[in-house]
């Protein structure tokens, strides 16, 4: 018997991927921001709201990842440059967005012709925080419907985000959302996170949230 | 739910070093997984024990080294293991804190002959 010391990280062939999407994408100057949230935070209505606050000062295009249908493709497909859907049902993974099906979806899109490109992965708040894609921004998204524990309950996906978002705040009267208590849980896990309050419906926090978006692309912009 | 994958490159990694090592047959592979990650230790067997068929990993045995959660404050920098859900330091209280371990995911070796 012989014993070989190995060491060697089991998701490096998705890190290896997740880092070649990053080279080609900062060769064409393209900025992409990965989407996380449960099923039903607004998702797809937080794209909606950037895609349309944001079309007229940059080319966005839209990635959704979805187990099954292109509901949410068929939603932004006139708001957006371009639109790839991704089903993971046929897939032998069909938790989470991974680095290799993006490679993939970014073979599609006219990279020369983009600023930003929204990735909207799947409804899940566990897989999604293991699978690096080769995104310059995580942002996860927390509704107030489900409760202000998030962060407690599901740690590893707010610890690496870089903005945290609080969905349906026209809600506020209605739900017993702690969001002092939100905010402190994240900013104990993850002091740099910026956290928004927005509600996709009435639009409020949606200039504040997209200002951001805006400064940091063209902070990565630059920066090339 | 995502353990396929993982799997698969348990073997491909174990197969390219059972290769470079010149072994006929492997024995044992020695993984480390965090308490943290969100990758489970029964899924991995399960998927194991169908892509090892037919190659020289198969029958190996997994040995797996779960890696407890630790954590370290912000504040004062005391190391810890969480207690309950509610992540703040024993030392002075403060919910500041980052994970120090418990999120590991590699093969730390395999046996062969």
């Amino acid at each position: 018997m012989k014993k070989i010391e190995v060491v060697q990280n089991v998701l490096e062939a998705n890190e290896t991927i997740a880092s070649r999407n990053r080279q080609l994408l900062d060769k064409h100057n393209v900025f992409v921001v990965n989407i996380m949230s449960a099923p039903g935070a607004g998702k797809t209505s937080l794209v909606l709201q950037t895609l349309r606050r944001l079309r007229d000062k940059l080319n966005i295009a839209v990635i959704e990842g979805d187990v099954a249908s292109a509901v949410d493709a068929e939603k932004v497909q006139n708001e957006a440059k371009a639109v790839v859907q991704i089903n993971t049902r046929n897939m032998p993974e069909s938790c989470s967005l991974m680095a290799i099906m993006i490679e993939s979806a970014l073979k599609d899109m006219p990279l020369d012709n983009l600023d930003l490109i929204l990735i909207e992965n799947l409804g899940n708040l566990i897989c999604p925080a293991e699978f690096a894609l080769g995104e310059h921004k995580r942002v996860v998204i927390a509704s107030l419907p489900e409760g202000d524990d998030k962060p407690i309950k599901y740690p590893l996906i707010f610890v690496d985000a870089d903005a945290v978002i609080i969905n349906k705040m026209d809600l506020v009267s209605h739900v017993d959302f702690d969001i002092a208590a939100f905010r402190r849980s994240v900013a104990g896990l993850n002091p740099k996170a910026e956290v928004f309050e927005v509600s996709c419906k009435t639009g409020e926090g949606i200039e504040e949230w997209c200002s951001w978006i805006l400064g940091q692309a063209k902070a990565t912009a630059t920066k090339q | 739910m995502h353990e396929l994958g993982i799997t698969e490159n348990i073997v491909n990694i174990t197969l390219a070093k059972a290769d470079e090592a010149q072994a006929a047959k492997v024995l044992k592979i020695n993984l480390v997984i965090g308490e943290l990650s969100g990758f489970v230790a029964d899924c991995i067997q399960f998927y194991f024990d169908t892509l090892s068929k037919d190659t020289i990993t198969q029958g190996a045995a997994l040995h797996f080294e779960t890696v407890s959660p630790e954590l370290r404050c912000r504040n004062c920098s005391a190391v810890f293991a969480p207690q309950d859900t509610v992540w703040s330091c024993p030392k002075c209280g403060s919910q500041s804190v980052e994970i120090s371990k418990g999120r590991e995911l590699y093969i730390e070796s395999v046996e062969v002959e």
